[in-house]
């Protein structure tokens, strides 16, 4: 499993990736693998008002990552709602992070694992 | 260049309606061409707002069907889905219809009925225009909204108990507006003690599920007045997008859209926000306001949550601020609100607000879709 990134060759990074980079147009050529990485939490929420086919309650996060040339945002579901904004948090593999069968979206249409954010003792 | 006008407004209540969406909208349609003394076979355009007839009802091809409905067969119809900013959209559709002279006369009506479904499922479908890579982790409106409040509060050191003050000054003018879902005050105390529905975030910070439909009828200024002596002129228009995936925005308590939109309205109409002497803001949650005031250029990144807490934007203060009661209190059907904002600042220019009528020659409308995602800047002022 890889938590990837994508960087365009002048060096802009993306979660998730797109079809340009948003940022200068150019093709995003390579990938930055956040998996393994410890980022900050920049802001959190616990959603008690949940969609069919999601947690409740459903902590959720977005963690900023550093990266060669920059920084990278990435929003997910938390482990805990025990949790301030700072806090240090790496990735966690889910394999089935909402019932794709209960929502709106077309089961097939897209995904349905990823990573979840937990918080690391320093 | 020819300006364009608005010459007839109207609202269906809102609120939890015993109608569905085509209803909803032959209501408010009719209500407008009335309001300005127009038969419906002089229309050359027709849009309707609306965000998800289809999703919510099983009903798609609502354009056609209105025209029908309303006998205006032969007219040029369009949808206009710009989720929860459809009916700023609309307004920016329909006025390019009459500035590019293909329309002589065009009827906007937006609205949704909504109420029919659960809250759950409600949401669900407002959820489903994120980004997959969002979706996928169960995120709502209303969640980006608590981590975009808890953000805004930590980083400028604002009270919580200043987001309260927009619910309560919000429900307050709602008491006077006829066509409002809630016509009751709350204080602040309800507010804070409400249950949490996202993070600090709670259950008075978000507007309700609503069924309803607000219409508007436009034509060149150059002919408004062989209409209607109660008219009222579309001076700007701006439309934005921001990025699709939210947290990928530079600064999570800058709304881009609104920036981008504003700044077009303002060109257009070469008035700055100091001119602006009353303004409908996208209330969906009650940070979106105090960020729509600051993005807008009334206050200072940062100091945007003074506004209702210091009484600025209350409707006797100096800029009143959703004197309609907003979506807050008026209530949140997707397509048609952004219609209604510009209905209010209507009424409000032409001197036919009644209870809620503030002193205005210049109105200002935002209407935000997504989560900032896409934005319409309206400014509306009155004919000279
Ligand atoms: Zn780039």
């Amino acid at each position: 499993m890889s938590f990837e990134a994508h960087r365009c060759e002048n060096g802009h990074v993306t979660y998730p990736g797109h079809t340009v980079c948003p940022e200068c147009g150019a093709e995003q050529t390579a990938t930055v693998d956040l998996e393994a990485e410890t980022g900050t939490l920049v802001t959190w929420t616990t959603s008690t008002a949940t969609p069919p086919g999601v947690r409740e309650p459903n902590h959720l996060g977005i963690v900023e990552f550093d990266v060669e040339g920059g920084t990278v945002r990435a929003l997910g579901q938390l482990t805990t709602g025990d949790v301030e904004s700072g806090d240090r948090m790496t990735p966690v593999y889910c394999d089935e992070l909402r019932d794709p069968d209960a929502g709106i979206r077309e089961p097939e249409s897209q995904s349905w694992d990823g990573y979840r954010f937990a918080p690391v003792e320093d | 260049m020819d300006r364009v006008a608005v010459i007839g407004a109207s609202m269906t209540q809102f609120g939890q309606r015993n109608a569905w969406v085509r209803e909803l909208l032959a209501e408010a349609g009719e209500a407008c061409l009335d309001d300005a003394g127009v038969a419906a076979d002089e229309l050359d355009h027709l849009y309707v707002s609306n965000m998800a007839s289809g999703e919510f009802e099983g009903q798609t091809g609502i354009p056609n069907a209105l025209a029908h409905d309303l006998g205006a067969i032969g007219a040029y119809t369009q949808r206009v889905d710009q989720t929860s900013a459809s009916g700023g959209a609309g307004v920016y559709a329909a006025w390019q219809s009459v500035a590019s002279g293909a329309s002589e006369l065009t009827m906007l009506v937006g609205g949704e009925k909504m109420t029919h479904r659960s809250t759950a499922d409600a949401t669900d479908v407002i959820a489903s225009l994120t980004h997959p890579a969002e979706y996928k982790h169960g995120v709502t409106l209303p969640s980006f909204a608590g981590m975009t409040a808890r953000h805004y509060l930590e980083t400028y050191d604002a009270p919580r108990e200043s987001l309260a003050s927009v619910a309560v000054k919000n429900h307050r003018n709602g008491v006077d507006n006829p066509h409002a879902q809630f016509r009751k005050e709350v204080d602040a105390e309800t507010v804070l003690e409400s249950p949490i529905v996202a993070d600090p975030l709670r259950l008075y910070d978000f507007c309700p599920i609503t069924d309803g439909s607000a219409a508007l009828l436009f034509c060149p200024e150059s002919v408004a007045a062989e209409y209607t002596d109660d008219y009222s002129v579309v001076s700007g228009i701006g439309g934005a997008t921001d990025t699709h995936v939210v947290h990928e925005r530079d600064d999570p308590t800058v709304m881009g859209g609104v920036v981008d939109s504003a700044a077009d309205a303002y060109e257009m109409s070469g008035l700055t926000p100091d001119d602006v002497d009353v303004a409908e803001l996208h209330d969906m949650f009650t940070i979106l306001e105090v960020l729509q005031l600051e993005d807008l250029g009334f206050f200072e990144k940062g100091e945007g949550w003074r506004a209702a807490d210091e009484g600025i934007t209350t409707r006797d203060g100096e800029l009143p601020v959703n004197t309609s009661g907003g979506l807050k209190s008026k209530g949140h059907p997707l397509g048609a609100s952004g219609v209604a904002q510009v209905y209010e600042i209507h009424r409000q220019v032409t001197g036919d607000a009644g209870d809620r009528q503030v002193a205005a020659d210049v109105g200002l409308a935002c209407n935000v879709g997504g989560f900032g995602n896409c934005v319409t800047t309206t400014v509306v002022e009155a004919a000279e």
